[in-house]
């Protein structure tokens, strides 16, 4: 691979190549399409604002008659659904599991990449070999863990069983390897050891890895249902997904106050898509072309 | 190096793999350093991971419905393997996967790499493209489902598609509701590409910008014409590395598509005529009949087989090699 040349330049189809109208269309066809992807937010605003009657009004209307704030208000006061309780699962769940994960695997990923021990090798295939079954298809096997863990309807058994990502542990160690030694070498003479070296020096100057692993860790854990649907029996325990889900299921269905609880379930998202998507695109770039 | 071992012998030095025990004893510190990083985590997933697997396997061999722990006389060997795999549903499941597969991975990939090509391509609001096109990642697929089924896609008159359709007078259909014809598979496919479609993308704009710049002044410089022809002959051959990236996940994510399934079709999910490998499981485990043997000698099958696949792709890529890189 020819690097020194390696700018960070876009280029493929590169800007400026091609000619005004080819790019002109290229520019429209990129609105019409943004338009398209935008309107299931769209419509998640419109309905969650809306009263009944204009959603099922006969003609399409694109935008409410009268904004419906109260519908948030309603949403919070009814007792079918449990919302707040769900959002405040979630919540623990996800940033939990978030501290969780960020701890357990950049401490693995820095011993595996930075320890040298006789079994090293073997310890990284052990984590490799995980990487081969998907969560999902181990969701029965976990189960049957957790059940018998009396941990089912609770939150340790909606966390603490997805901790240890190995594919994560994975990340880290491929980052730890490419992380300068010289940084370290300053710090062990010092006296610093492993793990005053891996807290003072090594973190405190991972904060972007560490940001992007950390919010696309975040994003999974929120938008997660499978796992939560399998340990969340009893409506205590469901997280926002899962009541999403059965409120969907639900016989009656309040239209406003559907759409309203599934705006107030991205919201949080919405807001680290707005101020954290640097990291986000990240992780994206770093997970995906790993794996 | 410090330690010489001057009783060795010279068979062993010679070897250049020999253990070099005094080494280790000096650096005792360091095994015991090894372990507190890395303990914790081994330990945890060999409770969370290796343990359950084993025990699942195990379960598999026995006749245990609404046990974790079966008597010995409910041992019945292979049964559950021979029964799921000569089950009509656990089969027509894997057939379910592979149209679900048939459908969304081309059209995920191209969708991907195209906007992945007209985001780099576009001179202003560049980011605001990239942006709104990997916002639907913030959504999950219990709530674009809930959009899909009640709003987009609604059987009704008020659905949207029913009213664009409307406008051309056309009368309404009942998207999910039915096999004949297969509506459903427009609107599940449209649900997941919205989704992940500019997940992959930012995989592509990534490999993009890896592409040296001088190949394609070279090429100009040889005749070439911008587009198509670049397109072809540089761009294309430098995203082969991604380009097997994509296919492979988007492939394992389909594989255990659940979310949507369950979510949108009638009787969550459990409708013959799209049951997913997943979706099956589930109901024959953790359903009404709380199978777990044939449950985990299904969940075993369905490892087996994307291990497999896991492991070609290994193959292609050169993934897993010692240094990983």
């Amino acid at each position: 691979m020819v690097s020194t040349e390696n700018r960070r330049k876009p280029v493929g189809f590169r800007p400026g190549v091609g000619s005004r109208a080819s790019r002109a269309l290229n520019f429209i066809g990129l609105c019409v399409i943004a338009a398209l992807f935008l309107i299931p937010f769209y419509l998640i605003v419109r309905n969650a604002l809306s009263t009944t009657e204009d959603i099922t009004a006969p003609g399409w209307m694109w935008f409410p008659t009268d904004v419906q704030w109260g519908n948030f208000t309603e949403l919070f006061n009814d007792d079918k659904v449990p919302m707040a309780r769900s959002l405040l699962n979630s919540a623990m769940v996800s940033v939990l599991t978030t501290v969780g994960t960020l701890f357990l695997c950049t401490t693995a990923g820095y011993g595996l990449a930075r320890i040298p021990y006789r079994h090293a090798d073997k310890v990284f295939y052990a984590i490799l070999a995980t990487l081969m079954v998907p969560s999902a298809i181990t969701f029965l096997p976990s189960f049957v863990m957790v059940s018998s863990l009396g941990w089912v309807s609770d939150l340790r058994g909606l966390i603490i069983p997805t901790l240890f990502n190995g594919f994560v542990a994975f990340l880290c160690r491929q980052y730890f390897l490419s992380f300068p030694r010289e940084l370290e070498e300053a710090a062990r003479v010092d006296g610093l050891g492993y793990w005053g070296s891996f807290w003072r020096i090594v973190i405190p100057n991972s904060k972007g890895f560490l940001a992007a692993i950390a919010v696309i860790t975040f994003v999974t854990s929120w938008n997660s249902f499978l796992w939560p649907l399998v340990i969340g029996r009893s409506s205590d325990s469901w997280t926002v997904q899962v009541a999403l889900s059965t409120f969907l299921t639900s016989q009656t269905v309040n239209l406003p106050q559907l759409f309203m609880a599934a705006a107030v379930a991205i919201l949080p998202l919405v807001f680290v898509f707005l101020f954290l998507q640097r990291f986000l695109v990240q992780g994206v770039a770093q997970t995906g072309l790993k794996g | 190096m410090a330690v010489t071992d001057t009783t060795a012998e010279p068979a062993a030095a010679a070897a250049g793999t020999s253990r070099r025990p005094r080494r280790r004893r000096t650096f005792g510190g360091r095994n015991l350093a090894f372990w507190y990083f890395v303990g914790p985590f081994l330990l945890g997933l060999i409770i969370f991971t290796y343990i359950p697997v084993g025990w699942s396997a195990y379960l598999s061999l026995f006749d245990a419905r609404n046990t974790v722990t079966p008597a010995s006389e409910d041992f019945v060997g292979v049964d559950n393997y021979v029964t799921m795999l000569t089950n009509a549903d656990f089969r027509r499941s894997l057939i379910t996967f592979s149209v679900f597969a048939a459908i969304i991975v081309p059209i995920t990939f191209v969708s991907s790499l195209g906007l992945a090509l007209a985001v780099n391509k576009v001179r202003i609001m560049r980011a605001f493209f990239r942006s709104v096109f990997f916002l639907p990642f913030a959504c999950s697929y219990v709530v674009a489902s809930l959009v899909w089924k009640m709003s987009i896609f609604a059987g009704v008159r008020y659905g949207m598609a029913n009213t664009v359709l409307g406008w051309f007078g056309i009368e309404n259909i009942p998207w999910l509701f039915g096999n004949d014809p297969p509506w459903f598979w427009l609107v599940i496919a449209s649900l997941r590409l919205w989704i992940q479609c500019g997940f992959y993308m930012i995989l592509f704009i990534a490999a993009l910008q890896q592409i040296p710049e001088h190949l394609y002044e070279a090429a100009y410089v040889d005749g070439a014409k911008p587009g198509w022809q670049t397109f072809w002959h540089i761009t294309l051959p430098h995203l082969r590395a991604s380009s097997v990236a994509v296919l492979m996940l988007v492939l394992i994510a389909a594989y255990q598509a659940f979310d949507e399934f369950w979510n949108l079709l009638p009787n969550s999910g459990n409708v013959p005529y799209a049951r997913t490998p997943l979706i099956y499981l589930f109901h024959t485990s953790l359903g009404t009949s709380q199978d777990l043997g044939r449950g985990s000698a299904g969940a075993l099958i369905l490892a087996l087989l994307i291990a497999i696949v896991t492991l070609f792709q290994g193959k292609l890529l050169g993934f897993g090699k010692p240094e990983g890189r």
